[in-house]
């Protein structure tokens, strides 16, 4: 019964996320348009575009590997869901969870960028390849500045590694962001979550304008469509986890409910902010600036969250 | 006319195909792009594939060297899509009528749909041809 029920929740908290990647990324292209001074399309396009891929001819490229191009896609949206579920789950679930859950979902935060790159590799195109091998190069650089940042939540908390715990201690004492070494480790979690992201300026692994979307290239129909709900829910889902593990995550409860939404959208324009400010960076860049700069702050602010500071 | 079909209507993408073109008609169409004429506003984005590609936009004049590349790049388009000619060179060769590279028109390779004429059109006209394109697929379905 209690199986039945999850699954239950889980399906819920997809559709939820579902909706919630349509309008966050359909706000993006709106903010994105308003800031070139353009109209813009409308609020609902993400969804448009989505159905629309649904019905489209799904084409396999010959000599590539039909399974895993295929099941590249689901995989992505199978781990982000996943994240979503353990998220909502202790936001919604007083003492929900398990010990031990925010490694789980760091575990499947790999996800949606292991499935990018497995896409790019199965595509058999060359410039798939290229995004494919950036994609796996920018995992490894964001995942180092992210896990300090997550190791100095985990200090900060006295050692709680249940996100219901997290919230718990934010919200009997202060969010972590007023502190001197949550504030670093958020500005840190934020820039490597642009990159998880796969957004301006380290959105290398598929660049536009440069190798034609990359990893997507050989894409077509729904398995298209897939990978771009998949990116919607991620866009949806990221705020959410930075406002958990820093800003004291959301309350469902009369005005809190304003404040909570509130929170979610000043990280989402911080997001979209820095995206339309900044221009796409090289591989070796994004190298030097991950394991140089924001590990260096990563180091300090351990440092300051196992001083107290 | 259903909800899936309607879809199609707002959100072409669109593949911007050069056959020998003298480049004009390309700047006309990344002018619809700009600030001023904004065609996302109808959920149009120019995509760097055919395989994600709704429309494929063809300039120029169909030289014999590009024939065999158009036809591919026409084949690995997911149907259903449609093909729109921009520019007079590609409805009828233009100034280029008397050229000996050039000997078949574009609606002779592709089942063109909605043609454009001008040398090069303005960024209007490429907008009208692409709203009659939408009404066109709304008849069809």
């Amino acid at each position: 019964m209690k199986f039945v029920s999850e699954l239950g929740f889980f399906f819920l908290i997809l559709f939820v996320s579902f909706w919630g990647g349509v309008l966050a990324s359909g706000l993006d292209r709106k903010l994105t348009a308003r800031l070139q001074w353009r109209k813009g399309p409308p609020l609902l396009q993400p969804f448009y575009d989505v159905v629309k891929l649904f019905q489209k001819e799904t084409l396999v490229p010959k000599g590539g590997s039909v399974w895993i191009f295929l099941a590249a896609p689901v995989l992505g949206l199978i781990g982000v869901g996943l994240v979503a579920f353990y998220l909502w789950n202790a936001l919604l679930r007083m003492r929900g969870g398990f010990s031990g859950d925010i490694f789980v979902l760091l575990y499947f935060l790999l996800f949606p960028s292991l499935s990018v790159a497995l896409a790019g590799f199965a595509s058999k195109n060359p410039l798939g390849s290229l995004g494919g091998s950036r994609e796996i190069k920018l995992l490894l650089f964001g995942e180092l500045p992210f896990l300090l940042a997550v190791a100095v939540v985990i200090i900060k908390t006295e050692g709680a590694i249940r996100l219901s715990e997290i919230i718990a201690y934010q919200s009997h004492s202060k969010p972590l962001l007023v502190s001197g070494s949550g504030f670093l480790a958020f500005w840190i979690a934020l820039f490597s979550a642009q990159a998880k992201l796969g957004w301006v300026p380290f959105d290398l692994p598929e660049a536009e304008t440069e190798i034609m979307g990359g990893p997507y290239l050989e894409y077509s129909g729904s398995p298209l469509a897939v990978f771009r709900i998949m990116r919607m829910m991620l866009l949806f889902t990221f705020p959410i986890l930075l406002v958990l593990l820093f800003w004291g995550g959301m309350r469902w409860q009369g005005v809190s409910i304003l404040f909570s939404l509130l929170k979610w959208m000043v990280v989402f324009l911080i997001f979209v902010l820095l995206r339309n400010t900044n221009p796409r960076i090289r591989i070796d860049q994004a190298m030097k600036w991950f394991w140089g700069p924001l590990a260096g702050i990563g180091c300090i602010a351990v440092i300051l969250a196992l001083r107290g500071i | 006319m259903t909800i899936g079909k309607k879809t199609f209507t707002r959100s072409l993408w669109v593949y911007h195909l050069g056959t020998g073109s003298c480049n004009n008609c390309d700047i006309e169409i990344l002018d619809c792009l700009t600030p001023r004429f904004d065609i996302e506003r109808f959920g149009m984005v120019l995509v760097g594939s055919p395989r994600h590609a709704d429309v494929l936009l063809v300039t120029g004049n169909m030289t014999l060297k590009n024939i065999p590349r158009v036809k591919r790049v026409y084949e690995q388009m997911a149907k259903p899509g449609w093909v729109v000619a921009i520019g007079t060179c590609s409805l009828d060769h233009g100034i280029f009528r008397e050229s000996y590279v050039a000997p078949q028109k574009v609606c002779e390779i592709l089942p063109v749909d909605v043609y454009v004429p001008g040398c090069p059109p303005k960024p209007e006209a490429i907008i009208l041809g692409m709203a009659q394109l939408i009404s066109k697929i709304q008849k069809q379905s």
